[in-house]
């Protein structure tokens, strides 16, 4: 009853090379993100120490820490987040909860559409036009933050309308047909239920903004200085400018410095973002329907 | 106009909700045309009739719920108390009073007690104490008190489809509504719990206008003090339940769903 025809074997035949075809592509993307991390942590491994993350370069950089673009970089991160997400978040709202279908929604959607696609060192120059010489903040850490702030907001926007909308909408009408308004079954019901998809978003996002080097090299990420930043108008080291700067500009960089940089900076991005999984897997467990 | 619906009140105090030449559309496709018809305060007025004859959208338009979709078109007068719903600015106020309950139970993704105490808060009742009160006597009128007093914390959503159910006509009770419109509520529970719920709505009668959609000619039967007959987009037939059902009926139609002959 069983017995294989020769339509069978062929059918297990093709099937079993699609499998090993797209098995081999899995493996073929894991290939890079493997050397990449392997030769970090061989050639800058033992370039890390407590010391390094916590002193200032010295020797023209050619020696000592990072510990400026360190802080540097959290700082412009965090003022970046101030402004984009409450922002995003708002804008993502009002077009998921109250805005309808109409020619004006349509356009606000394809400006954002269209702000993800702009390159970044576009952003650095409307960033220098804008927040620079316009508002006249100077290359400070606020005209930075505002710059990638703008950057990231399409990201902020499309993550968050992704979490409003995953709550079904029976559950809003439902609250509707209470006699709720739309803002009371915003706070009550809608928002509860998007917060991890919403925060998940927002990490992500930040773990990008840290790797940003074109959009702040022009408004407020320095080449070297040896003080740290005083407020949001003084202009400060970066660690992905820093890491451009030992790489390419400043000669006699002993080989294990560079690759510690960039250590460092991923180590960031990674620990930002196995914070978000692990939210996420936290909250997945807590969904409530 | 307004003078005029408050004579019209006056005339019959009775009148809960006096609907005329309603017509309602999905984007320019009729869905129901024409439809005139009374329901008294204090009864349970059953609306029959098979698939698609546009029940639903009747009772949708009713607390406005035809602002959710902008495909759906509502055309005539719906006097609630006297006022013209379609006209109405204040809808949040018209929709608090109208409890709604659908085929599927929506429990919110919120406790059990969250669920109930959600319209109470809604209205500004914060007290804790305050809700306690309400969220009980909801529950306990909703037949549903003794399984899950023990439990009020766990999430709505884990309740059973039919203790779900139950939870949504407690929750729409909590709304202390003038109305309660319960869409074919049977449809997702087991034949023991609707017949604690159809006696749980016999006793609620004597509160509030039930308006009772039903696919199942004989709920409507054992609840309904008169019934519409709806067919295809049109209220084919509307009179004392007792007269339907003892074939009292002025269109033949009317006697054939009921007794089985088509739909």
């Amino acid at each position: 009853m069983f017995a294989q025809s020769s339509l069978n074997v062929r059918n297990k035949r093709v099937e079993n090379l699609f499998r090993t075809l797209f098995l081999l592509m899995t493996i073929l993307l894991i290939i890079p993100v493997v050397i990449i991390l392997g030769t970090l942590v061989a050639k800058g491994g033992s370039s890390i120490s407590i010391d390094f993350l916590f002193t200032d370069p010295t020797n023209g950089m050619t020696a000592g820490g990072i510990f400026p673009a360190l802080l540097g970089t959290i700082l412009i991160v965090a003022v970046a987040l101030i402004a984009s997400v409450p922002l995003g978040v708002a804008a993502a709202i009002y077009l998921n909860e109250y805005a309808g279908d109409n020619w004006f929604t349509r356009i606000i959607q394809l400006a954002i559409i269209n702000l993800a696609g702009v390159p970044s060192i576009v952003h650095a120059l409307f960033g220098v036009g804008a927040f620079v010489l316009f508002f006249g903040f100077g290359t400070s850490i606020l005209a930075a933050s505002l710059t990638l702030a703008i950057m990231t907001l399409p990201v902020v926007i499309v993550s968050t309308r992704e979490s409003l909308r995953s709550v079904p909408q029976a559950f809003r009408e439902a609250c509707w047909n209470m006699g709720a308004t739309r803002w009371q079954t915003i706070r009550r019901v809608v928002l509860p239920n998007a917060v991890s998809g919403i925060l998940t978003g927002i990490i992500l996002e930040v773990s990008r903004t840290a790797g940003e080097t074109a959009p702040i090299m022009f408004t407020g990420a320095a080449f070297f200085l040896p003080f740290l930043p005083q407020s949001v108008f003084d202009q400060t080291m970066a660690l992905s400018l820093h890491l451009f700067v030992v790489s390419t500009q400043v000669p006699g960089v002993p080989e294990g410095l560079p690759y510690g940089v960039a250590l460092v900076l991923i180590g960031l991005v990674l620990l930002m973002n196995s914070i978000s999984i692990a939210f996420r897997m936290y909250l997945r467990g807590k969904k409530k329907w | 106009m307004v003078n005029q619906a408050a004579a019209e009140t006056k005339n019959e105090a009775e009148v809960k909700i006096a609907v005329s030449d309603l017509s309602i559309s999905y984007g320019g496709v009729p869905a129901l045309t024409g439809v005139t018809l009374d329901v008294r305060e204090h009864e349970i007025f059953g609306i029959i009739g098979p698939a698609n004859a546009g029940k639903t959208s009747f009772i949708k338009t009713l607390n406005r719920m035809d602002t959710f979709d902008s495909s759906m078109k509502v055309e005539g007068q719906i006097l609630f108390n006297g006022l013209d719903v379609t006209k109405l600015k204040n809808i949040y106020a018209l929709r608090s009073r109208i409890g709604v309950v659908f085929p599927l139970p929506v429990g919110l993704p919120l406790t059990i007690y969250e669920n109930v105490a959600l319209s109470p808060r809604l209205r500004g009742i914060n007290e804790k104490s305050e809700l306690d009160i309400i969220v009980e006597r909801c529950l306990t009128r909703a037949a549903l008190w003794d399984e899950v007093k023990d439990r009020l914390s766990s999430l709505g959503s884990l309740l059973s489809g039919g203790q779900q159910q139950r939870l949504t006509i407690a929750r729409a009770l909590s709304q202390e509504p003038d109305v309660l419109m319960l869409d074919e509520f049977s449809i997702a529970v087991d034949p023991v719990t609707t017949m604690r719920i159809e006696d749980v709505l016999k006793e609620l009668k004597h509160e509030m206008t039930i308006i009772l959609v039903t696919n199942l000619v004989q709920q409507a039967r054992r609840l309904a003090d008169r019934t519409a007959f709806f067919l295809d987009g049109s209220c084919v037939e509307i009179g004392e339940t007792e007269d339907l059902f003892n074939g009292k009926v002025k269109d033949q139609k009317t006697l054939d769903y009921i007794e089985g002959k088509f739909g």
